[in-house]
């Protein structure tokens, strides 16, 4: 009986021949996909008369851009175009970052604050916006609280200079005038002289112990070294105020309607996961540490800024590095609402005005790659630094 | 040794004192009617089962924990709920921890010189001048610029007390010093301890080294249940002690 099973079933039985079996078929199914793909693409490209290859980056695109950091318009190539999407993604992503991270870190502080309705607060928010998804809150901040603004005719104005209504916020640009050179040079010079007092300050308090109010200093300094070129060489720019001609306003700067909403929803959910992170950081530094602060009469906010933040970073940067990620793919979530970032102008509109989805995938892809992992290249040289000091 | 120790004149200043202290944690009364009298190097041994409120005794001295009924004057300053009369009064006492809670991401030397910096405000160059100072009392000038988690246990205890000494304390508080140490590291650092007391220092220990408390110690107090049960000289505690508790206690920790 026993002999018998084994011999008939000896191959289906065997676990090796198994293995072998399963690898081979996973390689016929991952070929005859791949060989799938590449002939619907071919025989695609060539139904629609499609040369594949980057010669279309040099074509003019033929349409505008509601947001362009970059000198772009109509004629311009798809190049040219890419370089506007990507600038918009950097633009978003770099602003949210730096947003979502101080108000996650104001927020995860709060969270241990020993005030209950502070505590409570910073709770509520947390668990709001870390569970809506992020598109909704776009939406939200998009269609529900930027569409109750009325049109350009109705502006909210805010002093005769700053303008919000349905197409975006408008404020003041300067424009340079004939004081603009000194008063750079005093700009320059109030900075300069700010850091060299701030060397002094710390090499007083090495010697002597005394402080010195630095922060008041530098800002009285950066006020009035420019302040007083100004009076001297006259106003280094006028401002040009936004005024309603027609139908919109012209003149000063524009923040689009999309660039707001975009923002401000990427850093609030964003800010939820680092208030988190900043939170279980700073609680991960074992409560003998503040006793003994305390005990050596340091005050609450040097302990923290001296003994609890310094410790707690090594925790909190390896998930803020992934959260700084997500915010940065996040940011294709533009799309949504229609806001240029690459993924809707790129491999969006391109793609659909050339075709060349393959290409401009690609590129796409490989730009978020490279962002993501010059994100994460820094974080670690931070986390690096940051860690030798233990030993 | 001990009589050299002893014959130290203990001030008529007194340093501490707690006045029918008592302290709840919620329903839990953690410290009944607790009166203490500590004068100017005077150097007190407290001891007691696990639980009986030592540490928190101690550890209500630099408002570490807060009383609810009673006062304490520590150095003529009432601990209250005034913040500038707890920072002055933490600036004057020093404490040393069962697990030492040196800061893991400092040096020695940094550790040493944190609190004199920013709390009293010396130069840079005179704070680490009296920590290397206080790192030779405690024998390890030597490690200055390692970080604590490369010293011995023994080592990192030595440090935190020269970490305490640093900020010129009048009053040293010590809460199981000893106990989180491998046998052979304890003597390092109750040597350190003695040599403290030579110079007339303020001390209050919470200790189970009976050894120490008689060399040492002008006065053993034993607390049970939140309580202080009984306090007198080592001498006379140990071969005489009047309560029946504290009689109990000694018998299982001397055998
Ligand atoms: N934060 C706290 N909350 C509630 N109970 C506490 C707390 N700290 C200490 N206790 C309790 O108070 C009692 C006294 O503690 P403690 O002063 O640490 O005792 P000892 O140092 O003599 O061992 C113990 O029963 C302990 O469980
Ligand atoms: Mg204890």
């Amino acid at each position: 009986m026993s002999k018998s099973i084994g011999t008939s079933g000896s191959l289906i039985n065997d676990p090796r021949a198994r293995a072998w079996a399963f690898q081979i078929l996973a390689i016929v199914v991952v070929a005859a996909l791949g060989w799938y793909l590449f002939n619907n693409t071919q025989t695609n490209l060539e139904h629609r008369g499609i040369t594949s290859g980057f010669a279309f980056l040099e074509h003019s695109a033929g349409f505008g851009v509601s947001q362009s950091l970059i000198d772009y318009n109509e004629s311009d190539s798809y190049g040219r175009l890419f370089l506007v999407g990507l600038a918009n993604t950097l633009l978003v992503s770099i602003l949210g970052i730096i947003l979502a991270t101080v108000l996650g870190f104001v927020i995860g502080i709060a969270r241990l604050s020993p005030n209950w309705l502070v505590r409570k607060l910073s709770a509520i928010y947390i668990e709001t916006f870390r569970n809506i998804p992020p598109l909704l809150q776009i939406f939200f901040w998009y269609f529900a609280v930027l569409r109750l603004v009325p049109g350009p005719r109705q502006s909210l104005s805010f002093f005769d200079a700053l303008f919000l209504n349905n197409r975006g916020l408008y404020v003041p640009a300067p424009v340079s005038a004939d004081g603009i050179v000194p008063f750079l040079v005093a700009v320059v010079l109030a900075v300069v002289a700010s850091i060299i007092l701030a060397r002094w300050v710390k090499v007083r308090r090495d010697k002597t112990g005394r402080g010195f109010p630095l922060l008041l200093t530098s800002i009285v300094l950066l006020i009035a070294l420019p302040g007083l070129a100004a009076l001297i060489f006259g106003a280094p720019f006028h401002w040009t105020v936004p005024e309603l001609k027609g139908f919109n306003f012209q003149g000063g700067w524009v923040v689009i309607p999309e660039l707001f909403a975009l923002l401000v929803a990427l850093s609030v959910y964003t800010a939820a996961f680092i208030a988190e992170t900043v939170r279980s950081g700073i609680q991960s530094v074992s409560h003998g540490q503040t006793e003994a602060a305390n005990s050596l009469g340091l005050k609450p906010s040097r302990t923290l800024r001296m003994v609890i933040i310094p410790q707690s970073m090594r925790v909190i940067i390896p998930p803020l590095t992934s959260q700084y990620l997500n915010l940065t793919k996040n940011s294709s979530l533009a799309a949504g609402i229609g806001y240029p970032d690459m993924v809707s102008l790129f491999a969006g509109t391109v793609l659909n005005q050339t075709g060349q989805a393959i290409e401009t995938i690609a590129i796409t892809m490989s730009v978020y790659l490279v962002i993501s992992l010059s994100i994460s290249l820094l974080m670690n040289v931070y986390n690096k630094r940051m860690a030798l000091r233990e030993r | 040794m001990s009589e050299n120790a002893k014959s130290l004149g203990i001030g008529d200043k007194i340093m501490i004192q707690m006045q029918d202290v008592n302290k709840w944690y919620g329903q839990f009364h953690v410290l009944k009617d607790i009166n203490l009298t500590v004068r100017q190097g005077e150097r007190i041994v407290l001891c007691g089962p696990s639980g009986s409120g030592k540490s928190t005794t101690i550890r209500c001295i630099n408002r570490l924990e807060e009383h609810q009924k009673g006062n304490i004057v520590v150095d003529d300053v009432e601990l209250n709920g005034d913040l500038k009369n707890i920072e002055a009064i933490r600036r004057e006492v020093g404490m040393v921890f069962q697990h030492f809670n040196l800061f893991p991401h400092l040096t020695v030397l940094e550790n040493c010189t944190l609190a004199p910096i920013w709390v009293r405000k010396l130069p840079k160059k005179e704070a680490e001048e009296v920590a290397m100072h206080y790192l030779k009392r405690v024998r390890i000038p030597d490690q200055a610029h390692k970080y604590p988690g490369q010293l011995s246990g023994g080592q990192q205890q030595r440090v935190a007390i020269a970490r305490a000494l640093c900020m010129k304390p009048k009053i040293m508080l010590f809460d199981e010093p000893t106990s989180a140490l491998d046998p052979e590291m304890v003597k390092e650092v109750l040597d350190t301890m003695i040599g403290l007391a030579q110079d007339g220092m303020t001390m209050l220990c919470v200790t189970h080294e009976m050894g120490f408390a008689r060399t040492v110690a002008n006065r053993v107090i034993f607390m049970d249940k939140g309580e202080i049960v009984e306090q007198a000289p080592p001498d006379q505690f140990f071969d005489n002690p009047q309560n029946e508790r504290t009689k109990l206690f000694l018998g299982q920790i001397l055998h």
